[in-house]
């Protein structure tokens, strides 16, 4: 679905600096992934995600989308169709004055007809269980329902792929779980891969799998399993563990029978009472 | 207290008025306001009066919620009674100090009140009847034979979608500052009107800051969805002229017509 080949991207600061934001990244995310990506604030992520768009072109190495490569301008918009991006804040990325209408901006700047947009719409208001406040003024909206009216806007133009940039910061935790529930289905029943950007461990747990970005690079890649187990390597690059993998390794070490990569509340409990 | 100014805000409801066409809506209230400027006499404006009246009645709103409309402008319509009736020269009614309430002045300043009170009626039961999107698409439809000329139709359209829909956000924004900076010891609402000017300062600077973010956000949230302006772009809902809006705009401009022919001395 989407492949680096030696990503690098320089940004020019204002002091007439240079800043490598993103260090010689090589990846491959396949179709129905869900990948995601942590790392410390600074560490490129954001960066690195805005090449999967091309809202960003590399400095030098190479970037494909569905086998198009970014840096082929005639082809931008095909692109940004297929990966779609939702951003931290809700309230910046809506842009019409009620929720349909914003759901419609995307499959409308894409030319597709009036009819068929109406359907789009629907079922993406649906998809993402906010069809009952199409006609509602994205104001009045809580920050998860906002946001799922992102989500909502950019399923309208069906990309094959969702990134999202820290989606869930400025929620609370009701909202979290909303958007966090959403993204999961849709990757589950729609087979959309997602690529979801979040400080919350508790969120990259639920991925298929986890990269974690430090200085520009992928420092480590695998299995949620794999990448948390290793608390002392995440400790040194100044990242959360999940409170209950934490626990764990530390029951594991007085002595308790559960594994040291307990990575959720129920497996925890399944090792438990299984002894 | 930044909450009570409500410009107009559109109320759903069903309704010949807020079902006909933006454009008719548009074009009817254009000539009203032409025809507020060309008719003379009282008489004139108590026919408009009552064609202003009838439509708001057709709308299905409650007369005083329309009403209410007009308060937020109340200060600037008495400073314009008061400057006509001391301003024009006539024949002296009343002698106050140095200044003169004259015959004219006093006609002039009722007659400039309520030309005032109509134009807001008229444009708020525009805005109160139409939805915010079909009142750009309006605009935007109205403005394209203007394009080949110059006229950027589609971006005026947008840039008014996108005020409309940040002007809730910041009057939030607005009042959240606002209670944070009186929270560190601010004061608003007393001194004289330079001390309070420079009071604002601390409220506008943050303010400013934060809208040139979102707009740079927005701008790329955008691009991400493909925005790259109205080359190819088709639109959800489409406008349809029908014939409730033939016989509107016409009954409108009869109306309006047979009035300032009359009116106009
Ligand atoms: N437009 C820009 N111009 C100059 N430097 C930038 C720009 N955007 C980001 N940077 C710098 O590039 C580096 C990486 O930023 P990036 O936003 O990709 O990090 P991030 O991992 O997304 O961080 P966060 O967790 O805070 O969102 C940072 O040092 C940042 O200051
Ligand atoms: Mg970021």
């Amino acid at each position: 679905m989407i492949r680096v080949e030696g990503l690098t991207h320089v940004y020019q600061t204002r002091q007439g600096q240079e800043l490598k934001a993103v260090d010689g990244v090589d990846l491959n995310i396949a179709p129905g992934e869900f990948v995601a990506i942590i790392g410390h604030n600074g560490s490129g992520k954001s960066t690195l995600a805005k090449h999967f768009n091309a809202l960003l072109t590399p400095t030098s190495g190479r970037v494909w989308v569905a086998g198009i490569s970014t840096s082929d301008a005639g082809r931008l918009w095909e692109i940004r169709q297929k990966v779609g991006m939702v951003f931290q804040n809700p309230d910046n990325q809506i842009v019409a004055t009620t929720v349909e209408e914003d759901a419609a901006f995307g499959p409308e700047n894409l030319g597709v007809a009036p009819a068929e947009i109406r359907r789009r719409v629907d079922e993406a208001l649906q998809a993402v269980g906010m069809e009952e406040y199409a006609r509602h003024a994205p104001h009045l909206l809580s920050g998860g329902q906002k946001q799922r009216v992102a989500i909502a806007g950019v399923l309208a133009m069906r990309p094959a792929c969702i990134v999202l940039d820290e989606p869930t910061a400025m929620l609370d935790p009701v909202g979290r779980e909303e958007v966090l529930g959403t993204i999961k289905r849709l990757n589950r029943d729609e087979g959309i891969t997602v690529v979801l950007i979040t400080h919350f461990m508790e969120e990259a747990v639920e991925a298929g799998r986890v990269i974690v970005m430090e200085n520009g690079r992928i420092v480590m890649d695998g299995k949620p399993k794999e990448v948390f187990s290793q608390v002392r390597r995440l400790k040194e690059l100044h990242l959360d563990v999940p409170p209950i993998t934490e626990l764990a390794q530390s029951l594991a070490r007085e002595g308790v029978p559960v594994t040291p990569d307990t990575l959720t509340v129920e497996e925890m409990v399944q090792q438990l009472l299984g002894n | 207290m930044v909450n009570t100014i409500t410009i107009g805000q559109y109320v759903p409801a069903e309704s010949i008025i807020h079902e006909l066409d933006p454009r008719t809506k548009i074009g009817a209230v254009t000539l009203l306001i032409v025809a507020l400027f060309l008719v003379n006499s009282f008489t004139g404006y108590g026919l408009i009066t009552g064609f202003l009246g009838v439509a708001i009645l057709l709308s299905g709103l409650p007369v005083r919620f329309v009403m209410r409309s007009i308060r937020p402008l109340v200060i600037i319509i008495i400073f314009t009674f008061i400057l006509n009736i001391f301003m024009t020269p006539g024949k002296t009614l009343l002698l106050l100090g140095p200044l003169q309430v004259t015959d004219t002045g006093l006609y002039r300043g009722t007659f400039m009140s309520i030309r005032l009170v109509l134009l807001i009626l008229a444009t708020s039961l525009l805005t109160l009847t139409t939805s915010p999107i079909r009142l750009t698409d309006g605009v935007e439809r109205i403005l394209a034979p203007f394009k080949r000329v110059g006229v950027p139709a589609h971006e005026l359209a947008m840039m008014m979608t996108i005020a409309l829909r940040f002007i809730p956000t910041l009057l939030e924004e607005t009042d959240r500052i606002m209670k944070a900076q009186m929270a560190r010891g601010a004061d608003f609402e007393s001194g004289n009107l330079v001390g309070r000017a420079k009071n604002l300062v601390p409220l506008l600077v943050p303010l400013f800051i934060s809208a040139f973010r979102r707009a740079d956000e927005l701008a790329t949230a955008m691009e991400a969805r493909c925005y790259r302006g109205d080359e190819g772009r088709t639109k959800l809902t489409q406008l349809v002229v029908r014939r409730v809006d033939v016989v509107a705009l016409l009954a409108t401009v009869a109306f309006l017509t047979g009035t300032v022919i009359w009116f106009r001395v």
